[in-house]
């Protein structure tokens, strides 16, 4: 069990390589159910996350490259991923290579509340630690991100937006 | 013969070559992920009749997929590359809930999904994807219309997203696991749609005279289809009363609330023109399309119908 864990939990996102899928909270279980059989329990950051195929090959690699000959990767809907499950090492592990880690993610139960005004969120720039900082775009370079720009050091960077 | 088990060099992510050498040939034309649904509890509830509850995915799936694909014919073609990238991932979310809906149709309903030569590896959700004709296919009409300008799109996102967010929110109820899940899902997604095209038409609302003017001609062309997104097929009636789906006139009041939100910050009132018609009667949950469904159809569908057992 320890293997299989250790060897799951060294597993990193392909499009944010800084991060584990465990530290994204990604990676939603790890059973060992027989001698060399390993079943891993992964939940999507999006629907469309083109990144899946990636994770489940890179998952079956590292947990047969530990000895399980027999590695299932299981996808699970419900609940559906949140940012508030990255850790909090995952969330220095982004600060640390510039992007911009979430605040709480809003409620989404009930209807959802029309936003016409951007999205008010107390966002730091992750270079230089500013907090004058402006919205570009709720959609950035993958679907879980948003651009902002820094006013002070006028840098560009990437914000994990809340979801 | 001794068995070959992969294991990875130290320096494999640095070999871009090294992972064509391992044997995992798959499906061309979609993912490799084998199966969207893999752990996931596909169970008909008790009492729901499984054809029902297919039919009723392929509609939300279809939905998702032919706006999808229209939304991502504008990946390299938005006015910059903010809105390229905003509109290439709506267009991405729609695609992963048209994958989990048509997975889900397929696993309620086996015959729903169209027969494929023998040896295809295609999955069944792209089976539903690539091997229907336009008269198979159960979306609303809104989404298959030809592009417009920016406006327009700025006006389909928010006239779509409105109105199936306004859906999903009540779908997150359902009875049937996998549409709450994938509803829960999606309302997160379909949030950021709706907000990104609300504010977009309030931009072009209170912008210039001709960015004013392209989005009220863009609002005033598609509001004859706006009403056909509440219309109750037969199928949402009995998926409604299963408790597995959602009644579309069931969220009517509050989707035109919303959109009547963002009319009233933009200053532009409800156009004064007639819904479209049927042929009779008949419209897109009916499987009755224009012809430009046709001829999307036919470019998205066309190498993987010429290859039916295309593996890489």
């Amino acid at each position: 069990m320890q293997r299989a864990r250790r060897a799951a939990e060294s597993v990193t996102d392909p499009e944010l390589p800084m991060l584990t899928l465990a530290d994204l909270g990604v990676l939603r279980d790890i059973d060992v159910v027989g001698d060399g059989h390993v079943v891993v329990a992964i939940t999507p950051t999006y629907s469309g996350c083109p990144a899946m195929a990636a994770m489940r090959d890179d998952l079956v690699r590292e947990l047969r490259g530990a000895g399980f000959d027999r590695v299932e990767v299981r996808v699970s809907l419900d609940p559906a991923w949140t940012t508030d499950w990255i850790t909090p090492e995952g969330r220095a592990a982004l600060a640390a290579a510039g992007i911009s880690p979430p605040g709480p993610a809003p409620s989404s139960d009930g209807p959802i509340p029309l936003t016409l005004l951007p999205t008010a969120r107390q966002v730091r720039c992750p270079q230089c630690g500013s907090p004058a900082t402006e919205l570009v775009s709720e959609f950035g370079s993958t679907a879980c991100k948003a651009q902002y720009r820094c006013t002070s050091c006028l840098e560009p960077f990437d914000h994990v937006k809340e979801i | 013969m001794t068995e070959h088990i992969h294991t990875p060099a130290e320096d494999e992510h640095d070999n871009a070559y090294s992972g064509l050498l391992v044997n995992d040939a798959h499906w061309a034309f979609g993912t490799d992920f084998e199966d969207p649904l893999a752990g996931v509890d596909t169970t008909v509830p008790d009492d729901v009749d499984a054809a029902t509850l297919g039919a009723y995915a392929l509609m939300l799936g279809d939905d998702a997929l032919v706006m999808s694909h229209r939304i991502s014919e504008w990946t390299s073609n938005a006015p910059d590359l903010e809105d390229d990238i905003a509109l290439s991932n709506i267009a991405l979310d729609l695609l992963g809930q048209a994958r989990l809906l048509l997975a889900r149709a397929a696993r309620a309903d086996e015959s729903l999904v169209p027969s494929l030569p023998e040896g295809s590896p295609a999955p069944p959700e792209d089976a539903l994807a690539f091997f229907r004709e336009a008269h198979e296919l159960r979306n609303v009409r809104l989404a298959e219309l030809v592009n417009g300008d920016f406006a327009e799109a700025t006006v389909r996102v928010l006239l779509f997203s409105t109105w199936r967010l306004a859906t999903f929110e009540r779908l997150r109820s359902s009875r049937d696991h996998v549409l709450a899940a994938v509803a829960a899902k999606g309302v997160k997604e379909l949030a950021y749609h709706r907000d990104y095209s609300a504010r977009w038409f309030v931009t072009l609302a209170l912008g210039t005279d001709e960015s004013r003017r392209r989005l009220v001609a863009a609002l005033e062309a598609l509001w004859p289809l706006w009403p056909e997104l509440f219309d109750t097929h037969p199928v949402e009636a009995e998926a409604a009363a299963a408790g597995v789906g959602v009644d579309p006139a069931s969220v009517r009041e509050a989707a035109e609330g919303v959109l009547d939100q963002v009319l009233a910050a933009a200053g532009v009132p409800r156009p004064d023109v007639p819904r479209r018609a049927g042929v009779l009667g008949r419209t897109g949950r009916d499987g009755m399309h224009g012809e430009p469904l046709s001829r999307m159809l036919a470019e998205m569908q066309s190498v993987a119908r010429a290859h039916p057992r295309g593996l890489w």
